[in-house]
């Protein structure tokens, strides 16, 4: 099984340097971009490799790049920023790709911004990132040396220059817009669309926003071809995925498969099953704003059609196995006042609507819900949804939330007849 | 008055800048390297080289939860409280802290030490349950390596 965005890394050393890089063939796939393609047979390639937005949102990388206007007559300066904001809660796999292999990002970048024909990049990561900052300094510091950055790179003419924006906290900086509005030096909230930012983005100009799984996945399909990379795959899609497991699984981690790898496989084989003394009641599939599926769904695939049509989303592919023992009511109050915390109070759903339902949800787990708490937050699931807010924070949240008591309303009841909560 | 050191430190930061107010988030950051917290007294200065109101760069400031606008300890543990640490035993380690330190979240120790602070997921969920203490994580969690890490923290 080919595991390519994780080939060079070993959790027992450092990261390849730039040199160790090169010697296992890396920066090859962009002198072939930069010398012997043009930008337009580079998006092509992509979108026909079938790669999909790697943040969560799963739209083709390379459609989002046709919507940036190319030619002499483009707007300049254009923009790529890398997302690696990686606030999601649950979701852990771009640290692993940015502590594991920096340098394979920044081949993604720059190939990217090629393509675009852009001539600034930022990669936007969290300040708990400690460690990938770091090692991401050190990288491109050593590829400014070896001149892959900065001004006439291979003397082709093209110029990229590469900064790390370290952000401050809150989880709305990775929303694409909020994240523009940061590096502009606003207070970053969600801006409102259209227009897009492909056409007007950081200080106006068309800016492109992936994800760093995206980026370095880009190298790859360059390299080896879109047939290459979607037989990589088990569905229609392109690529491997990394996915993660956390919660009680015995060997939580971060794993390259194929993508559209089924839920059964990633748990009990790769995530080493349960836990001692523990049975699987629910799976947050791919972050806080998915909704829970049921062992019912072990066997869907894990890719972005197959876990819409069991009901949720795949959204960031990291998921966390939820025992019996664990209250589900108890879990959604957490996820539920994570989005809460983080709303950025632009729009009134979303900042009037999650304290409500913390309130009504923190109720009900204490014991003092009533019967008709219920219809309460069923009423606020229609109204904080998508269409009525400016970005998808507040209706992400609403999605754990509704599946819970679409698989799981008995134990919202039991909490309200039982005046506690059965699970302590 | 922000020292010389810092005033250079944020004229660097704005040569990488296109537009001053680009700065800010870095700047604000710059002066909290150098004191620990973003004073008013600091956060005008910093606006007046930016070329923004005070209020106008507060908002920004006050937006982010790891700029402090409050003094702070001398190390600032950040506690992971997000799904995969809460399933994975982040309760009783809010326990364990607040017992040891005497403190709840957004208190500071009376000596000055630590100051304890809620944070979402750090992704270090294959680590659960996590925080991280100045700039270091720390994960799985248990009583022994939480005494572990206070005591090393002076």
């Amino acid at each position: 099984m080919e595991k390519p965005l994780t080939q060079n890394m070993n959790p027992n050393r450092k990261p390849f340097s730039l040199d160790e890089y090169e010697q296992a063939g890396g920066y090859e796939a962009m002198r072939l971009a930069l010398t012997s393609m043009e930008p337009a047979e580079i998006r092509t390639l992509v979108e026909k490799a079938g790669l999909r937005g790697r943040g969560g949102a799963g739209f083709s990388t390379g459609r989002k790049w046709g919507f940036v206007p190319m030619g002499p007559d483009a707007p300049k300066p254009k923009y790529l920023t890398i997302n690696a904001d990686e606030m999601e809660p649950a979701t852990f796999k771009d640290r692993v790709l940015m502590e594991g292999d920096p340098h394979q990002l920044i081949e993604g970048i720059i190939i990217t911004a090629f393509t675009i024909q852009a001539e600034t990049a930022y990669i936007f990561i969290r300040q708990c990132y400690t460690e990938a900052s770091r090692r991401l300094t050190k990288a491109i510091n050593e590829t400014y040396a070896k001149g892959y950055l900065g001004k006439n790179i291979l003397e082709t003419g093209f110029n990229l220059e590469l900064h790390l924006h370290e952000s401050a906290g809150r989880y709305i900086c990775g929303e694409e817009t909020a994240l523009l509005n940061a590096l502009e030096g606003k207070r970053p909230n969600p801006r409102s669309k259209p227009p897009f930012p492909p056409v007007v983005g950081l200080w106006g100009k068309p800016t492109i926003t992936n994800n760093v799984e995206t980026a370095c996945n880009i190298p790859h399909i360059v390299k080896n071809g879109a047939e290459w990379y979607r037989s990589l795959s088990r569905v229609g899609d392109g690529g491997t995925k990394i996915y993660g497991a956390s919660g009680k699984v015995n060997t939580p981690g971060a794993f390259e498969l194929p993508l559209g790898t089924t839920l059964r496989e990633i748990i009990e084989h790769h995530a080493g099953g349960m836990k001692p003394g523990t049975k699987l009641k629910a799976i947050l599939p791919g972050g806080a704003s998915t909704g829970l599926l049921t062992p019912d769904h072990l066997d869907v695939k894990m890719d972005f059609d197959s876990v819409q049509a069991a009901g949720s989303r795949m959204g960031t592919g990291t998921l966390v196995a939820i025992d019996e023992k664990t209250c589900i009511v108890g879990l959604v109050l957490n996820l539920v006042r994570f989005f809460a915390r983080e709303s950025c109070g632009w729009c009134t759903p979303c900042r009037e609507g999650l304290p409500w339902v913390v309130k009504l949800l923190s109720a009900i787990e204490h014991g003092d819900g009533r019967p008709e708490d219920l219809e309460q937050l069923k009423h606020q699931i229609r109204f904080i949804a998508p269409g009525r807010t400016f970005c998808p924070l507040g209706p992400g949240a609403m999605d754990p939330l509704k599946s819970a008591l679409h698989y799981f309303e008995e134990d919202f009841k039991r909490h309200i007849q039982e005046k506690k909560c059965p699970w302590t | 008055m922000l020292s010389h050191e810092e005033i250079e430190e944020i004229q660097d930061a704005l040569s990488h800048c296109e537009k001053k107010r680009a700065a800010g988030l870095d700047a604000l950051k710059i002066v909290q390297r150098h004191r620990g917290w973003v004073s008013d007294e600091s956060l005008k200065d910093v606006a007046e080289i930016l070329d923004m109101s005070p209020s106008e760069l507060d908002s920004v400031a006050t937006f982010y939860s790891l700029i402090f606008r409050r003094p702070v300890g001398r190390h600032v543990i950040l506690l992971c409280d997000s799904v995969s640490c809460w399933v994975m035993g982040y309760e009783s380690v809010y326990d364990t802290l607040k017992r040891k330190l005497g403190i709840v979240f957004g208190e500071t120790t009376k000596d000055g030490r630590f100051t304890l602070l809620p944070h979402p997921c750090l992704g270090a969920c294959d680590r659960a349950p996590a925080m991280m203490v100045d700039n270091e994580l720390y994960g799985p969690l248990d009583e022994g390596l939480i005494d572990q890490i206070l005591n090393s923290c002076e």
